[in-house]
């Protein structure tokens, strides 16, 4: 009786570390609202929200994170407008075109990519990219949602080739084999057959790599310009959410509004990668269920 | 019949050359790190303390911080997410609470890294009172690696054959018995592909540490957990956006991007042979 009971205190004692994951998930939300909650105490959602002006050290501050909402979404599409077309074509010739002795060597070179720490992209943006950008298109400035979005979108592509690769290559072998059956070439079949076949798999790749581009801090940091003002062109100084809360917190009081107006942001940003995340996570299933 | 052969042959020309484009993309930022970078390391940049403003000597605090750091992180992280993966692949029946655990480390993966800094600044470095220090850093870096530690610790259990168990089990050996002399011993260079890659990430992450663990300006080595410290990537982004010296501290940059670059990818090379080797030779 002894053995069995020993058994069933370490099946427990697993059981409590499995869930520490969402004992760390529900702390950072809690931790994110009690400091963040109070903002609105001051400042009403819709002005927090809608509010054109973030001036947080103005006496009155203005708390109004549009300009940093929508320099996130800005720059976050630019990301994708690059990264969804070379990081899908990708995944397709690894897995329909390639020989396997190329795709041996190109999957983990993908994966080395996704390796390189974001800070190392924004000072090579900083150094290489941002003096070209502005060279080429005669700019006052290098550093914009521009050049944001370019190295934002180098560094999405592993994600979306990655999570695209795996379900272009889970497509089942008889549904290309009775394409070509049918009289169909290579091409024929993986733009008609297997590629659509795989949608749902390149639409979670494309979701989760919108999200890595919102969350993703110290590129944008570097390289968007920091400008909190709405974005009118590619071409102008943006700052996201993210630049805001790295470059501002180390200067605010804690327990000032100005701290609670970053917290505030991380909340937003929060809901907003959690939702393409939810909505990945649903796709996923939907997906295989069909496939089955 | 030509058109339709010449629109594959444009079709798969099209997807090469977005393949090279990639390919391209991570070569010229290897290029220009490693080539402007190469110019400034030495011996002396490696172990010795910077002086003159940062803008001259060596790296050798970065370096240790960054050690510190990812130790830290390891030794919180591992044991956690091993435990944790054990859990959902040798006891836990599919069911309600495992689809749970599963969203909660699929979101907690997802959360992007500067709230981890949020997290750590409020909960390790102001409720528990640890300050900004290698604790409070390595902890933060810990909780953001989990959910990478648990699903490379879960395939490494995965793999190990069911016969094996069945074979424990069926000389009377109790289900932990079997885990720990059985499934753990044949899974465990799965797991270290999982630590390393959690090394990897960790030892390159900056916002995290930002609020929780970094300064830029010390001349002390850490002397215990709960010093401050420099860490690699946080010394490229000071040496870049503080400082009045750009035409000195961009060297610098260029030098310590090619030593963290180098950590941070020969870690992650490491983890891919190991995964690639333990994949091709456990053919049960």
């Amino acid at each position: 009786m002894k053995r069995a009971q020993k058994e069933n205190l370490i099946k427990r004692l697993f059981c409590l570390f499995s869930l520490l994951s969402i004992v760390f998930l529900l702390g950072i939300v809690i931790v994110l609202f009690k400091e963040g909650l109070p903002i609105f105490r001051t400042t009403s959602l819709g002005n927090f929200l809608f509010g054109k002006f973030w001036y947080p050290t103005y006496e009155p501050p203005d708390f109004g994170i549009l300009p940093l909402l929508l320099g996130s979404l800005w720059v976050a599409v630019g990301a994708l407008i690059i990264a969804v077309p070379l990081g899908v074509a990708g995944a397709i010739y690894i897995s329909e075109v390639a020989q396997s002795k190329i795709k041996e060597f190109i999957k983990p070179v993908i994966e080395l990519l996704a390796g390189i720490p974001s800070v190392v992209y924004g000072f090579f943006g900083m150094v290489i990219v941002a003096p070209l950008v502005q060279e080429v298109f005669k700019l006052p400035v290098g550093l914009n949602a521009f050049t944001a979005s370019v190295l934002l979108g180098i560094m999405a592509i592993p994600t979306i080739t990655s999570i695209s690769e795996d379900a272009i290559s889970s497509v089942p072998n008889s549904f290309k084999e009775a394409s070509f059956a049918l009289g169909a070439n290579r091409w024929e079949t993986t733009v008609k057959v297997t590629v659509p076949a795989a949608a749902g798999g390149i639409s979670t790749a494309i979701i989760l790599g919108m999200g890595r581009a919102i969350g993703e801090t110290m590129t944008v940091l570097m390289v968007a310009g920091g400008a909190a003002v709405i974005p009118h062109s590619f071409f102008q100084p943006v700052r996201t959410m993210t630049a805001t809360i790295a470059a501002e917190m180390g200067e605010t009081v804690v327990g000032s509004t100005h701290f609670q107006a970053l917290f505030a942001i991380a909340i937003i940003l929060f809901i907003m990668t959690l939702t393409f995340n939810i909505i990945a996570d649903l796709l996923t299933q939907k997906f295989r269920r069909r496939l089955r | 019949m030509i058109s339709r052969k010449l629109k594959e042959y444009i079709g798969f020309g099209i997807l090469r050359l977005a393949t090279l484009i990639i390919l391209l993309a991570l070569f010229a930022i290897l290029y220009f790190v490693a080539v402007n970078g190469i110019k400034v390391i030495n011996w002396q940049f490696l172990t010795q303390m910077p002086h003159s403003g940062m803008t001259a000597g060596g790296i050798l605090p970065a370096i240790l911080g960054t050690f510190y750091l990812v130790v830290c992180a390891i030794c919180f992280a591992l044991p956690l997410g091993v435990a944790a993966a054990i859990y959902l692949t040798e006891y836990a029946k599919q069911g309600k609470l495992i689809r749970i655990i599963r969203i909660g480390i699929n979101n907690l993966a997802g959360v992007p890294s500067v709230v981890f800094g949020l997290f750590g600044l409020a909960v390790f470095v102001k409720f528990f009172g640890f300050g900004i220090s290698i604790l409070s850093g390595g902890l933060t870096l810990g909780i953001l690696i989990l959910p990478t530690i648990i699903r490379a610790s879960e395939e490494a259990l995965l793999v190990v054959p069911q016969s094996f168990r069945e074979a424990s089990l069926a000389l009377g050996a109790t289900k932990w018995q079997t885990i720990r002399k059985v499934v753990l011993p044949n899974a465990i260079s799965g797991m270290l592909t999982g630590s390393i890659l959690g090394i990897g990430r960790a030892a390159g992450e900056t916002a995290p540490i930002l609020f929780t663990a970094v300064t830029f300006y010390t001349m002390r080595l850490p002397r215990s957990i709960f010093s401050e410290v420099q860490a690699l990537p946080y010394h490229i982004y000071a040496l870049m956006t503080e400082g009045t010296h750009p035409e000195t501290q961009i060297p610098v940059a260029y030098g310590t991007a090619l030593v963290l670059v180098f950590l941070v990818l020969g870690i992650d090379s490491i983890a891919i042979v190991i995964r690639n080797r333990f994949r091709r030779r456990k053919k049960w």
